[in-house]
């Protein structure tokens, strides 16, 4: 490994403060530069070491940038055709209700294709946690208008910005899954802060801890950004997704367990 | 008062160069190489390292993890 090192008398393994889960593998992602994919996975996989799940966790990835997650993951994932994951992690729960089940989802798979599954598994209660990654557009195909893009919103196939008369309203899927009664806990939360990555580390293990409780489905929405799709630099993007996302899709719970 | 050093370790091969990991940075630690890795991108380093707090910002947010972090009291 070529390193560009700090102060090199700090650098000693008693002095370690910080460094990437064995849970994620050593492959190199295949995200572009400083897309929030990979902050995603990574602190799902710190979950997933610190409550000793690695063995006890099954994954469901889906179609969309994140299709090859099992690269990165050290954990079993099982791919599903796009926009089933609820639909195959509900079967693996039922089988095997030990084992701690999540889709990884992207808006385009979730919001679009896999409206249905997702609609079905929140509302049967299915006791799994689904990871919904929102940037607004089909990162993996080339930008394309999504469910979930903006009012105004460039995307390839909106080129002037949607024109919600012709293209329709963008689906807050969050919200509806929050209305129905099998959801049990609903947040909408970000990666692109160091602040944000703790509030959605939080999150993600309040879902492990209600999973084993048998609570019902648990749903973590992550805004995120497509640096490539929305055509900006990363540091670019994520300042675009706090001035123009966030507003229309608001961080915060959308539905606490009463305790 | 003891005071709090930290010290980072990039990969900078493995690093994409996408500057979040420097602007989260609340010490100004980093900053991106002028030149490029084997990939092509101009990876981050600590170019200033004894300002360096071993807060592991930087690290939490980089989306390809290459950031290893290390702190201590002097
Ligand atoms: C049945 C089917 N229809 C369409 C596609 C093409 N396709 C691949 S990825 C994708 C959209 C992915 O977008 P999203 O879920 O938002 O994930 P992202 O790539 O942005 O992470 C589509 C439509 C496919 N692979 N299979
Ligand atoms: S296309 Fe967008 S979502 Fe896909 S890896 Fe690149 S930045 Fe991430
Ligand atoms: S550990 Fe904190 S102070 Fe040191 S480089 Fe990273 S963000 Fe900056
Ligand atoms: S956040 Fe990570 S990948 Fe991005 S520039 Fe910093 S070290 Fe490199």
């Amino acid at each position: 490994m070529i390193e560009a090192t700090g102060i090199k008398e700090i650098i000693k393994p008693e002095n370690l403060a910080y460094r990437k889960t064995d849970i994620m593998t050593d492959n190199i992602l295949s995200y572009c530069p400083g897309c929030g994919h990979g902050t995603a996975h990574r602190i799902l996989a710190e979950v997933i070491d610190e409550e000793e799940l690695q063995s006890q966790t099954i994954g469901v990835s889906p179609v969309g940038c994140s299709v090859m997650m099992y690269n990165y993951l050290d954990v079993d994932i099982q791919q599903a055709a796009h926009g089933r994951a609820p639909a195959v992690a509900t079967a693996i729960k039922r089988l095997m209700p030990e084992k701690f089940v999540f889709t990884y989802q992207g808006d385009g798979d979730l919001a679009a294709i896999g409206t249905a599954e997702t609609i079905h598994a929140c509302n049967r209660g299915e006791n799994i946690l689904i990871i919904f990654i929102n940037n607004g557009i089909y990162g993996m195909t080339g930008g394309q208008m999504a469910p979930t893009t903006l009012p105004g919103m460039k995307s390839s196939t909106s080129p002037f910005g949607r024109d919600v008369k012709t293209m329709g309203n963008p689906l807050k899927m969050t919200d509806i899954v929050a209305t129905l009664p099998g959801t049990y806990y609903v947040t909408r939360q970000s990666v692109h802060t160091p602040a944000n990555v703790r509030k959605t580390k939080k999150a993600i293990r309040k879902a492990v801890q209600y999973q084993k409780l048998d609570k019902g489905t648990c749903f973590i929405e992550i805004v995120a950004n497509c640096p490539s799709g929305w055509k900006m630099t990363p540091v670019q993007s994520n300042k675009w997704m706090e001035e123009t996302m966030f507003p229309f899709y608001p961080l915060g719970d959308l539905k606490t367990p009463e305790e | 008062m003891a005071k709090i050093k930290g010290s980072i370790v990039v990969n900078m091969e493995n690093c994409k160069g996408c500057e979040i990991c420097m602007v989260s940075c609340p010490t100004g630690t980093i900053s991106m190489a002028k030149e490029v890795n084997g990939k092509g991108y101009y990876y981050a380093y600590p170019a200033n390292p004894d300002l360096c707090i071993g807060c592991a910002s930087c690290a939490m947010v980089c989306p390809d993890g290459v950031i290893t972090v290390y702190k201590t009291k002097i």
